[in-house]
């Protein structure tokens, strides 16, 4: 059906297809409603990995007590999306493939390495979620491709991940700087995993390498987190407009992250037991 | 455009009405099926006043097209009174002056219906951030959180 059109488009909740219709990009002649698919709207879990629907509303993962446990920062993300009314249709599916810089579920992704089973007329393939989004509003997918699901490893112990965002009002706006954070911790404490990754300073989700060079063998000291916090206002390359300036960007997404780490590393020292 | 035919129970009653596949639920609900309650604000799903229940999620109507309203069970406003008595939220927005224009007052409700579904003793703030999908440009939402409170402490009673 999606070859049928060269405007033929997938859905999920449409809480980004119908305010894109409404404000004036063309109508596709074609839409396809995801949800009717019983595989993109599942949420289900086995010994090795959790596989969420692209299509599952979410709603379902912040009310899943199981998966906001072993994903707290995932689960947050995913309850910033909008109000409970966007969050009832919104999916992880199509806050990915809008293509929005700022999308809040994406960094909180990406730090989890979580991976994109892609379905097309040439079969079906697996790719990193970090690999999907190329540019604002664009994306490494056919127009004849859409996410089916996605497959998230489940979470080792002494590991955890965190999600903070920016914005200039306390709820129903877009993120001005988002920050993902996942900390592993080694038998002596020290940081053996550590992953950072921020959201709407930049064209695409960015990993910020400098912060998580610093914090492997650390144990997170204030000398560490400075560095976390100089790296990640380095990594930006933002947009300059209302909800924020260059430089204040610049500089909240060097506190977030600081915080972000934080949290996760406390959240890890947590998670002692059986996941 | 050819016209579905829809199948759906709203406010307890079976419903088929015909839309175009390209319509909104929001504007099925009210020109086919005649149920004016639930109103159009912004029509990109920030203002909330187009809320309905479908299949018991908090929903806005003017995000869902038609078609996939095809076997669901919706909830609009007008559902909510039980044989022409007030549900607790609406006589609790009446007593409380909740309400000024009114354009807002049936999202509102709706919204205040699946919050207290949900979490049947919520907080102030979380009163304010369940209810954070529905705008009210007069109220100053003061008098719509303590209308909420008041119904909350009505139905535990219930």
């Amino acid at each position: 059906m999606l070859s049928s059109s060269p405007s033929a488009q997938v859905f999920a909740g449409a809480t980004d297809l119908v305010p894109q219709i409404r404000g004036g990009y063309p109508t596709p002649d074609v839409l396809v409603d995801l949800k009717k698919i019983d595989q993109l709207v599942s949420l289900a879990n086995d010994a090795d990995k959790w596989t969420v629907g692209a299509a599952t509303p979410t709603v379902r993962l912040t009310e899943d007590q199981a998966f906001s446990q072993e994903f707290p920062g995932l689960s947050e993300a995913a309850g910033l999306i909008g109000s409970d009314q966007i969050q009832s249709r919104s999916s992880l599916g199509g806050n990915l493939c809008n293509g929005s810089p700022a999308a809040d579920s994406v960094p909180a992704m990406v730090v989890n390495g979580v991976r994109a089973l892609v379905a097309g007329p040439k079969g079906s393939r697996v790719i990193d979620v970090a690999d999907v989004v190329t540019g604002p509003g664009e994306i490494s997918l056919a127009s004849d491709e859409f996410i089916v699901e996605f497959e998230i490893d489940r979470m080792p112990t002494r590991t955890a991940d965190a999600y903070l965002r920016m914005i200039p009002r306390t709820e129903m706006d877009i993120a001005v700087v988002g920050v993902g954070a996942r900390i592993g911790l080694s038998d002596d404490g020290t940081i053996a995993e550590a992953l950072v990754v921020l959201g709407a300073v930049a064209p695409t989700a960015v990993r910020v390498n400098g912060a998580e060079d610093a914090l492997i063998g650390s144990t997170a000291d204030d000398d560490t987190l400075a560095v976390v916090a100089a790296a990640a206002s380095e990594a930006c390359n933002p947009i300059d407009d209302k909800r924020g300036t260059i430089a204040y960007r610049e500089q909240v997404a060097g506190v977030l992250a600081k915080r972000a780490v934080r949290i996760a590393m406390e959240r890890a020292e947590q998670r002692n037991g059986d996941v | 455009m050819t016209r579905t035919h829809i199948t759906t129970v709203i406010n307890g009653d079976e419903v088929d009405f015909l839309a175009e596949d390209s319509t909104s639920l929001l504007d099925a609900l009210r020109d086919e099926v005649g149920l004016t309650g639930a109103k159009e604000g912004c029509g990109t799903g920030d203002c909330g006043a187009c809320s309905v229940l479908m299949d018991d999620r908090v929903t806005c109507s003017c995000l869902v097209f038609a078609p996939e309203a095809d076997g669901a069970t919706i909830l609009t406003v007008e559902g909510l009174a039980d044989s022409g008595e007030l549900h607790p939220l609406q006589q609790c927005f009446l007593e409380g002056a909740a309400l000024q224009c009114g354009i807002c007052t049936p999202g509102f409700l709706i919204a205040a219906k699946a919050l207290l579904e949900k979490n049947p003793d919520p907080t102030e703030t979380e009163i304010r951030y369940g209810l954070a999908g529905n705008l009210c440009r007069c109220t100053g939402y003061d008098k719509i959180v303590r209308a909420v409170q008041e119904a909350a402490i009505q139905m535990r009673e219930q």
